[in-house]
């Protein structure tokens, strides 16, 4: 983590939008991501009933961070995320019961939803209030885009149609399957893979670890490994693998 | 030790106080609206599927729960009752009405389901559910595949959702049944 010196609100605010949005590039809650984003309406209001649980646990979390000891911060953190996440459950009940139907079981789920137990964790247990609001909420607002975005790709795909509205005329068949949790799968992959691809070009940064895949800068194959590992750690790494084929060949 | 032991119980405790409290009062404010949604709901199903229906009172018998409608001038027009059961992919749960001489449904509504998108789910498009309207349950309900239906016990199920409509069918003779072996007497 940076130094406090180069930590603003505006840099903890902006961080979640793009840079580690929590799907697009922590691949974090990906339960909520793949089962609600069906229509734009349901990414929205999940995405905003995660906003308000992550905004005010965090505060909650960053309130209470100099009391709670250590062995119990966890059920601390669980018990006030889950006070946050029934009372979004009432508000949604009482004021938008077709969301809440529509929702119905992904809105109490929110208690799991590992965005949030790993902000409070990994930020606003540490950090003073302001921060947290900054981080929280950054998180929060790219957590929504996110599964705004991919609610309208599936809905425009699978339903003709965008927050409601009908765009295609009757002409459009349906592609069902971008309802049903394969379409899910599809529209993730194929966005984070474009995302990938967009910062790679922009950045000159991989991002994906474990592949192969890479591309070629100043006559040299750049990969996720060689970016970040030195290049004697990439020396070893690469060594390993060929040793044991060359055992495997003398067995 | 002891000291980290006493401040860990405090600071559960406290907080275990604390958002119960928040919790109750957030649920005494939210439950009248909540349940005002539910009984709106509940009217709103009665009068689709009892078209004639101006008013209803709850009957219950043998656990068993039925909504009789009535008209404007106090005479009932037949009993609309919930129906639930299983169907290609989770509950299906219905409002159903039935007229008084337990001869015909006057209507069906779909309440609750999850069936395939696009599919299944057309169970709850009026297509489908205006079938039912008028439909003779004697002896009972069956569905033909891919035509017309000719007789008035017939429905058409949906094509390449014949499981769901299969479901709702079965539920619907299933529970017909049952209402009016308990019903129909009085």
């Amino acid at each position: 983590m940076a130094e406090d010196t180069n930590r603003s609100l505006y840099y903890e605010f902006v961080k979640g939008l793009w840079e580690e949005n929590p799907i697009f590039r922590m691949l974090l809650g990906m339960c909520p991501t793949l089962a609600v984003t069906n229509s734009a309406v349901n990414g929205l209001a999940m995405g905003l009933a995660t906003t308000f649980v992550l905004t005010c646990s965090s505060v909650m979390v960053s309130l209470v961070r100099k009391i709670v000891p250590s062995q119990v911060r966890l059920a601390t953190f669980i018990v006030i995320i889950a006070t946050f996440v029934t009372i979004a459950d009432y508000f949604l009940k009482a004021f938008f019961p077709p969301i809440s139907k529509q929702l119905g079981p992904y809105v109490p789920l929110i208690v799991v939803n590992c965005v949030i137990l790993g902000r409070a964790e990994a930020f606003s247990s540490k950090n003073p209030i302001s921060l947290s609001v900054a981080d929280a909420s950054g998180i929060g607002i790219g957590f929504t885009l996110a599964l705004v975005s991919l609610g309208i790709v599936r809905e425009i795909l699978g339903n003709g149609s965008i927050f409601n509205i009908s765009i295609f005329g009757e002409w459009f068949e349906p592609w069902i399957v971008m309802l049903l949790p394969a379409g899910a799968f599809i529209t993730l992959g194929i966005m984070i893979g474009i995302i990938n691809a967009f910062t790679i070009k922009k950045t000159g940064k991989g991002v994906c670890f474990g592949c192969s895949i890479g591309y070629k800068l100043q006559e040299k194959l750049v990969t996720a490994e060689s970016m970040y590992l030195t290049p004697e750690e990439l020396e070893a790494a690469k060594a390993k693998p060929e040793k044991k084929e060359k055992k495997k060949k003398e067995g | 030790m002891n000291k980290t032991v006493i401040r860990m119980l405090l600071v559960l405790t406290s907080v275990g106080v604390i958002s119960g409290g928040a919790l109750s009062g957030v649920y005494k404010a939210a439950f009248p609206r909540i349940e005002r949604h539910r009984l709106e709901e509940l009217k709103r199903a009665i009068f689709v599927v009892l078209p004639d229906a101006k008013n209803y009172k709850t009957l219950e018998k043998n656990e068993l729960k039925v909504y009789q409608g009535i008209d404007e001038t106090g005479n009932p027009v037949g009993i609309a009752f919930e129906a639930k059961g299983n169907g290609f992919q989770g509950k299906i749960s219905m409002m159903v009405g039935i007229d008084n001489q337990f001869e015909k449904l006057t209507g069906m509504l779909v309440l609750d389901q999850i069936e395939t998108p696009g599919l299944g789910a057309k169970i709850a498009k009026d297509k489908f559910q205006s079938q039912f309207k008028g439909l003779s349950i004697s002896p009972e309900i069956t569905y033909v595949k891919n035509k017309k239906p000719e007789k008035p016990n017939e429905i058409q199920a949906i094509t390449a959702a014949t499981i769901s409509s299969k479901a709702v069918v079965k539920i619907l003779n299933r529970q017909i049944k049952e209402i009016t072996e308990t019903f129909k007497l009085n």
